[in-house]
C-alpha cells in the first residue's frame, strides 16, 4: 500500500526525522492560509499523488506571494497529473501540501528496501540526491553506499556513521544523520514498510539535515497489525477496478489488450497471458480468482472483466485441483446467464472431473467455445476476438 | 528415490483441527502420507482424524517421532509456527499459508540459522502448493492424481502452473520423482538453487523442470548454478512476459522492480547458462520429452 508524501513525513517526524514546516490544503483559500501559518517568504506548493517525478509533471511549484499560491493551488486541484510512474491515465490531485521553502546546500539520496538477495532490510544512500535511484545506478553507480541490517539486532549506529561519513557529511551533523537513518529504519521495521525513501535529504544552507521529500510503501500482508497505517489509504489514488477486485478477494491488474482473462492461480494466469500474446493477441487484464473458483467468485470475476470496455472476448482457464471441474463449469454457466454475455467466451477446463465439466458446458447450449489445451485455448480466444471485431 | 519426503516420513500437521488443515490432512492421508498427528494449541489430548492432537510441536515430536511438518496456520501466526517447528527438531517444513508479512519471513530465516547443519530445518514455501513424491507421499494441497511416478524433478513457484506442467508431462507418459513448490513470496524458505542441489544428488532424477516467474533474483541465481554445477538437463519456463514493470501480478513476489527481473531478461540468462527454455507454457511437456530423449 502506498501513502502520500505528507503522510510519510508525518510518520518519519514521529521517529525523529527533521522535516520542513508544512500543512495540508484542500482548496486555494486553505493553501494561502497554510502559508500564513507557516510564515516566511517562500513556499512550495506540492501536489499529493501516489507517484514520484511530480516536479517534472508540473506538480510542484515555488511561490512567493498569496496570489501565486492561490493561482497554483487552483490550477493543481482536480488536475490529472501524468508521470512515468502513474501510467497514461495519470492520477488526480485532491490534496496539496504547502511547505516552507528551504535553502539547499547539498542533496542526498536515502532509501530503505527489502533486499531479496540477502533477505534483509538494506539501506541505500548516495551523495547524488534529487535524481531517482534508477538514474543514479546508471549514471553514478560508484556513488551508491549500502548497509544490510542484521535482523536479530537491528540497525547499528556504526552502520549509520559509515554511511554518513561515506557521504562526506560535515562532522557537525553526523549525529543528526545517525538519528535520521535510525529513525527511518525504525519506522520501516515497526510499521512493516516495504520501501522508504527520502529523496532528497538535504543539508540546508544553515547546516541542518531536512527531509524534503518522502515516500513510503507498506506490506499489504502486515496491515492487519497496523490499523494506523491502514487509515492512511487514499482510494482516490488507486485503480477503481483493482480496488473493487481486492474488496472481493480477487487479484486484478488492468492492462491494455482486448482479451479478458479469468484464471485460477497467479502463475497460470501469467502463463495464459503469455500464451495469448504468443497466439497474436493482447490480454486485457491479469486476474487470479484463487484456488476456490466457487460459482460466486466466478460470477464476480465475469462482472469485473466486463467492466472494462476494451474487452472484446473472454478466456477462462481453470485448473481444478481440489475443486472439481463440474463445479467450476456450473459457476461459469451461471455467470454467463447472469451477465447476459454478448462477447465470445472460450473456456478451458483441466484437472479433476474434466469430462463432467465439459459436458455441463456443452449441455448448457450457451455459445461457449470449448478448448482442450492451453495452446488451443489461446488460439481460439484470439481467433474469436478477431472474428468478433472483423479483424480476421 | 525421491527428495524431501517419501512414504516413511512421519508428518505432523500444524493447524490440524482447523477447517483447511482438516480437509487437506484427510487428502494427504488418503494419498498414503504417513501422518502421525497434529498440533493445535489448546486442543492437546484430543484425537482428530484418528490421530493424536498436541499443544506444542515439541510434544508432538517427542511422542510421535515426527520429522516433517506442514503448516496451515493463519498468516498472522504462521511465522511463529515455523520457528516452533525448527526449534522442536522438525527437519522438513512445508508452509502452505499465504500472506505472511515479509519482515516475519526475514526473522524466520534468521532464526533458522541458530541450528547446526545436522539439526537444522529445511523450509519450502510459504504461499506454495507443497511437495509431492508421486506414489509415495504428499505434503500439500495439490490434486495427487495428476502426477505419475517417474524420473523428472519439478520445482516451481506457482501451484496451478506446476499442475499444468505435471499434467502435460503425464499426457506424454512422463513421470515425476518429486515436485516441490517454493512459493510466490519475495522471501521464501528454499530457493530454486536449493532444490536443484537436492535433485542433482538424487540418483532417480534424470532431468529437472524449473518453473519461474517475474521478480526477484532466484531464477538467475539458479541459472548460474546450473551452468557451473548441474550435470542433469534442466528445462525452464518464466511466466510473465506480458507483465508490466512495477505491478504486482498476484503473488507478493511477482513484481518487476529491478534490472534482470523481467521474464525476457530471465529467459536470456537461463538460455545463456544452458537451460532449455520452453518456447511457450503449452510446450512444457513436449520440451521435456525432447530433452529426455537426448538423455537416454
Amino acid at each position: 500500500m502506498d501513502i502520500h508524501e505528507y503522510q510519510a513525513k508525518e510518520i518519519l517526524k514521529d521517529f525523529g526525522v527533521a522535516i520542513p514546516a508544512g500543512g495540508l490544503a484542500y482548496s486555494p483559500e486553505q493553501a494561502v492560509y497554510r502559508a500564513k501559518e507557516i510564515g516566511g517568504e517562500k513556499w512550495v506548493v506540492k501536489a499529493q499523488i501516489h507517484s514520484g517525478a511530480r516536479g517534472k509533471a508540473g506538480g510542484i511549484k515555488v511561490c512567493s506571494n498569496d496570489h501565486d499560491i492561490w493561482e497554483v493551488a487552483d490550477d493543481l486541484l482536480g488536475k490529472r497529473l501524468v508521470t512515468h510512474q502513474t501510467g497514461p491515465r495519470g492520477k488526480v490531485v485532491h490534496r496539496l501540501y504547502i511547505e516552507a521553502a528551504t535553502g539547499i546546500e547539498r542533496e542526498i539520496y536515502l532509501g530503505f528496501v527489502l533486499d531479496r538477495q540477502s533477505e534483509r532490510v538494506m539501506v541505500v544512500a548516495s551523495g547524488e540526491g534529487g535524481m531517482e535511484i534508477e538514474e543514479i545506478a546508471v549514471k553514478r553507480p560508484q556513488s551508491i553506499l549500502r548497509q544490510s541490517v542484521e535482523p536479530a539486532v537491528g540497525m547499528q549506529d556504526f552502520q549509520c556513521r559509515e554511511i554518513a561519513f561515506g557521504l562526506g557529511l560535515p562532522a557537525a551533523i553526523i549525529s543528526q544523520a545517525v538519528t535520521t537513518i535510525q529513525g527511518c529504519y525504525r519506522a520501516f521495521r515497526d510499521l512493516d514498510a516495504t520501501m522508504a525513501e527520502i529523496n532528497p535529504l538535504v543539508v540546508t544552507k544553515d547546516g541542518r539535515l531536512l527531509a524534503l521529500d518522502a515516500k513510503m510503501a507498506f506490506d499489504d500482508s502486515a496491515l492487519f497489525r497496523h490499523a494506523s497505517v491502514s487509515e492512511l489509504r487514499d482510494k482516490s489514488q488507486e485503480d477503481p477496478r483493482e480496488m473493487a477486485a481486492a474488496d472481493r478477494g480477487l487479484s486484478y491488474v488492468g492492462l491494455d489488450g482486448n482479451i479478458g482473462c479469468i484464471i485460477n492461480g497467479a502463475g497460470l494466469a501469467m502463463a495464459t497471458m503469455d500464451m495469448i500474446k504468443h497466439a497474436g493477441g493482447e490480454p486485457a487484464n491479469f486476474l487470479d480468482i484463487g484456488g476456490g473458483a466457487s460459482p460466486e467468485r466466478t460470477a464476480k470475476a465475469f462482472n469485473l472483466v466486463l467492466s472494462d470496455d476494451k474487452v472484446q472476448a473472454i478466456l477462462v482457464n481453470i485448473f481444478a485441483g481440489i475443486n472439481r471441474c463440474d463445479w467450476v463449469a456450473e459457476g461459469v454457466v451461471q455467470a454467463v446467464k447472469k451477465t447476459e454475455l454478448k462477447i465470445p467466451l472460450v473456456v478451458r477446463l483441466s484437472g479433476t472431473n474434466v469430462e463432467e465439466g465439459r459436458k455441463i458446458l456443452k449441455d448448457s447450449s450457451l455459445p461457449i467455445i470449448m478448448a482442450e489445451t492451453l495452446a488451443d485455448a489461446a488460439d481460439k480466444a484470439v481467433a474469436a476476438w478477431k472474428q468478433a471485431t472483423g479483424k480476421a | 528415490m525421491s527428495i524431501l519426503i517419501d512414504e516413511k516420513t512421519p508428518v505432523i500437521v500444524q493447524g490440524f483441527t482447523g477447517q483447511i488443515g482438516t480437509f487437506h490432512a484427510k487428502e494427504m492421508m488418503e494419498y498414503g502420507t504417513h501422518v502421525v498427528g497434529g498440533v493445535t494449541p489448546g486442543k492437546g489430548g484430543a484425537t482428530h482424524l484418528g490421530r493424536p492432537v498436541f499443544n506444542t510441536v515439541k510434544e508432538a515430536v517427542d511422542v510421535t517421532g515426527a520429522q516433517a511438518s506442514i503448516i496451515f496456520v493463519p498468516a498472522p501466526f504462521a511465522a511463529d509456527s515455523i520457528m516452533e517447528a525448527a526449534d522442536a527438531g522438525i527437519r522438513y517444513c512445508v508452509a502452505i499459508t499465504d500472506g505472511i508479512p515479509a519482515q516475519d519471513m526475514i526473522r524466520v530465516k534468521r532464526y533458522m540459522l541458530r541450528y547446526k547443519a545436522e539439526k537444522s530445518m529445511r523450509l519450502t514455501g510459504p504461499n506454495c502448493a507443497g511437495t509431492i513424491s508421486p506414489g509415495k507421499a504428499m505434503m500439500g494441497i495439490m490434486p495427487g492424481h495428476i502426477y505419475i511416478k517417474g524420473a523428472v524433478g519439478i520445482v516451481g513457484r506457482s501451484g496451478t502452473l506446476g499442475y499444468e506442467a505435471a499434467s502435460q508431462m503425464k499426457a506424454l507418459g512422463i513421470g515425476v520423482t518429486t515436485s516441490v513448490g517454493i512459493g510466490g513470496d519475495p522471501i521464501n524458505g528454499s530457493s530454486f538453487k536449493d532444490i536443484l542441489e537436492l535433485f542433482q544428488d538424487d540418483p532417480e532424477t534424470k532431468a529437472i523442470m524449473m518453473i519461474g516467474e517475474i521478480g526477484g533474483p532466484q531464477e538467475a541465481e539458479a541459472a548460474h548454478f546450473v551452468k557451473e554445477n548441474m550435470k542433469k538437463p534442466v528445462v525452464g519456463y518464466i511466466a510473465g512476459l506480458t507483465a508490466p514493470k512495477g505491478r504486482r501480478m498476484g503473488h507478493a513476489g511477482a513484481i518487476i522492480s529491478a534490472f534482470g527481473e523481467s521474464a525476457a531478461e530471465k529467459v536470456e540468462i537461463l538460455q545463456e547458462c544452458g537451460v532449455t527454455v520452453a518456447p511457450s507454457p503449452a510446450e512444457l511437456g513436449t520440451t521435456m520429452a525432447q530433452v529426455l530423449k537426448k538423455v537416454s
